[in-house]
């Protein structure tokens, strides 16, 4: 075998990228030791999250080192990211397939690149402006009407029942600022596959006497299901690690759960930043590494959303195999 | 209404079916003002309120408490974005030549499949990583040097994805006259296949400028606030950035903490949609040709 030195230093700076993920899962495992030894099971099912007395002496549990009366569950934060992705992707999903097919079939050809444009840069606003508009226009309008209007209309399921619908802050401003960043994602996944759809399969339909929304939504539809699929899945994965809005419209709860769609909530991602100060407090370090567990246990639920998503990513040519 | 006298009525079953199409049609519709409008208000809102924040003093003083100006906040973004791109553009665009160039083997779809992992995971969880391990392991504190590695993590995997990208559309037989000339591979890769791929390159630098001067999350983490200008300090000294301007100063009671606020995102989006913007009419206007 010949030495290349030109491909192996190429190759050395395209393995930089495998090691930096292995570092970060690395470092994050080794650091959060002390925190599976302490926390075990109780982590996941644990509901408290309590720092303990940070200024007495730290006591031994297991053979590690704690604040007296610590206790670190992440049941509420971890409820609160996978409600708020769902909810969000509830909202998105609709949206995003109606943009699609608007786009694909009622405008004009001369258009539809400036609107389709229009809606893949919602998706490159960035997130925290997001939030700056969560907090200045959605929140204020959730208080003041989405939110009676919710309980008014839907109020007989228990999940939107509530006399009081609360600030505005919560479950529902950060579903609702979710779906709309994750829009765009289903939307264009699904926009590209719609155009893909072969002319025969679309006029065989007409052909057959349905009507255009009929061709769409019974013949073309089906074709891009494992496409939209995929596309939601990615959309499901970006939502599960969206930090600043949601940190900046959920209201930030801790050790409660949701008990309706006004409650504040917290997700595992707007926690850690939310954490940041009080952690640092604790002498014995084992907030800041209880973080890095519930860090870790947000990587191990996105690379399981985005490996699922790799299934379908395929999407694209499953519409030209479906022909 | 003559139509209809020349036609046989129409069954219930038919009128069902325009019904719903036109349903269908009209919910669509409002589907797509619903996505377009938000953005809309978003930048209306931003710019409304953020042009009124305004003035000579927004770009030349530094911040006081909540308030004074942003320059300590812009020059600490550009300073950071500049930092990340330093260090992710070498690393991501020669992975990008290397999986473009010679990774059609087993270990190039590996790498492939590692770089789709790290971009799908959550900034935070990236800044987390880069507080324990720059920040209170090596001990550099809040610093413009743990803010910018962490930035760099964040977009070397775009950068390789959009060059190998790019690369790949470069036609082989490019690459054979140049080896045909006697050209050895470095020559043929830097004198001939990246020049033709830099436009390319060039977007997908671009979007991790974007990317980078809009990310917040990992930046808390990991650079911290200043209130002062970047003192050139590399490590141990924290670093003001707008992002952070934007959560944070929204929760402060005062006037002009709102107003600097509203600046920050403004500017954020400014940059931000500039770029995305200017990239994809670029981009649209060099296909037909």
């Amino acid at each position: 075998m010949v030495f290349r030195p030109f491909r192996t230093s190429l190759l050395v700076l395209a393995l930089l990228i495998p090691a930096a993920l292995g570092a970060v899962v690395l470092f994050l495992a080794i650091y959060a030791g002390d925190a599976f030894t302490f926390n075990g099971l109780r982590f996941i099912f644990g509901t408290v999250w309590d720092l303990g007395n940070l200024y007495g002496n730290p006591v031994t549990v297991r053979g590690v080192s704690v604040p007296l009366g610590a206790h670190y569950g992440v049941l509420v934060f971890i409820i609160g990211t996978l409600l708020s992705s769902f909810i969000a992707i509830l909202i998105a999903l609709p949206l995003s397939v109606g943009c699609a097919i608007f786009l694909a079939e009622q405008v004009p050809e001369k258009f539809r690149p400036v609107l389709a444009m229009l809606v893949e840069l919602v998706a490159v606003v960035p997130s925290v402006v997001f939030g700056l508009w969560g907090v200045a226009v959605l929140v204020p309008f959730i208080a003041k009407d989405i939110g009676p209007a919710l309980s008014a209309t839907l109020g007989f399921l228990p999940f939107f029942a509530g006399g009081d619908t609360g600030s505005g802050y919560g479950l529902l401003a950060a579903s609702m600022v979710l779906a709309l960043m994750i829009t765009p994602i289903i939307a264009t996944t699904l926009l590209d596959a719609l155009l893909q759809v072969p002319r025969e399969n679309r006029e065989a339909a007409f052909a057959l006497g349905a009507t255009h929304f009929e061709v769409v939504s019974k013949a073309m539809m089906p074709m891009v299901r494992t496409t939209l699929v995929g596309g939601v899945v990615l959309a499901l994965g970006r939502a599960l690690g969206e930090t600043m809005a949601v940190l900046m419209v959920s209201g930030g709860a801790i050790n409660i759960l949701p008990h309706n769609i006004y409650s504040p909530v917290s997700t595992i991602a707007s926690f850690i930043v939310s954490q940041l100060d009080s952690a640092e407090q604790d002498p014995t370090n084992m907030a800041i590494k209880s973080l890095a567990e519930i860090a870790l246990v947000l990587f191990v639920i996105t690379l399981a959303v985005n490996a699922g998503a790799r299934l379908f990513t395929t999407g694209v040519a499953n519409v030209r195999n479906a022909k | 209404m003559s139509a209809t006298l020349n036609r046989p009525r129409r069954t219930g079953h038919e009128r069902r079916r325009t019904l719903s199409a036109a349903l269908g049609w009209a919910a669509c519709a409002l589907a797509l003002v619903l996505v377009i409008g938000p953005l809309l208000d978003i930048v209306y809102v931003v710019a409304a309120r953020g042009l009124s924040a305004f003035s000579i003093g927004l770009f030349t003083t530094v911040t006081n408490g909540t308030g004074g100006g942003l320059l300590n906040a812009i020059t600490g973004t550009i300073i950071l974005s500049l930092g990340a791109l330093v260090v992710a553009v070498p690393v991501g665009v020669g992975a990008g030549i290397y999986l473009s160039e010679y990774g059609t083997n087993r270990l190039g779809s590996g790498i492939r499949f590692l770089s789709d992992v790290l971009t799908g995971t959550p900034s935070i969880v990236l800044g987390y990583f880069s507080y324990i391990v720059f920040v209170t392991w090596l001990g550099w504190d809040f610093s413009v040097l743990a803010g910018s590695i962490t930035l760099a993590i964040l977009i070397v995997p775009y950068l390789a994805r959009i060059t190998e990208l790019a690369l790949r559309q470069v036609p082989n037989n490019m690459r054979e006259a140049g080896f045909a000339l006697g050209a050895r591979e470095p020559t043929v890769v830097f004198k001939i296949v990246l020049p033709m791929a830099a436009p390319g390159v060039i977007t997908g630098i671009l979007l991790a400028l974007a990317i980078s001067v809009g990310e917040t999350a990992p930046l808390i983490y990991t650079a911290g606030w200043s209130n002062y200008q970047w003192n050139g300090h590399l490590t141990n000294s924290p670093i003001g950035y707008l992002t952070y301007v934007i959560w944070s100063f929204i929760n402060e009671p005062s006037d002009s903490a709102h107003a600097l606020a509203f600046a920050a995102a403004l500017i954020v989006m400014l940059v931000v949609l500039a770029i995305n913007i200017g990239v994809r009419l670029v981009v649209r206007r060099k296909k037909p040709g």
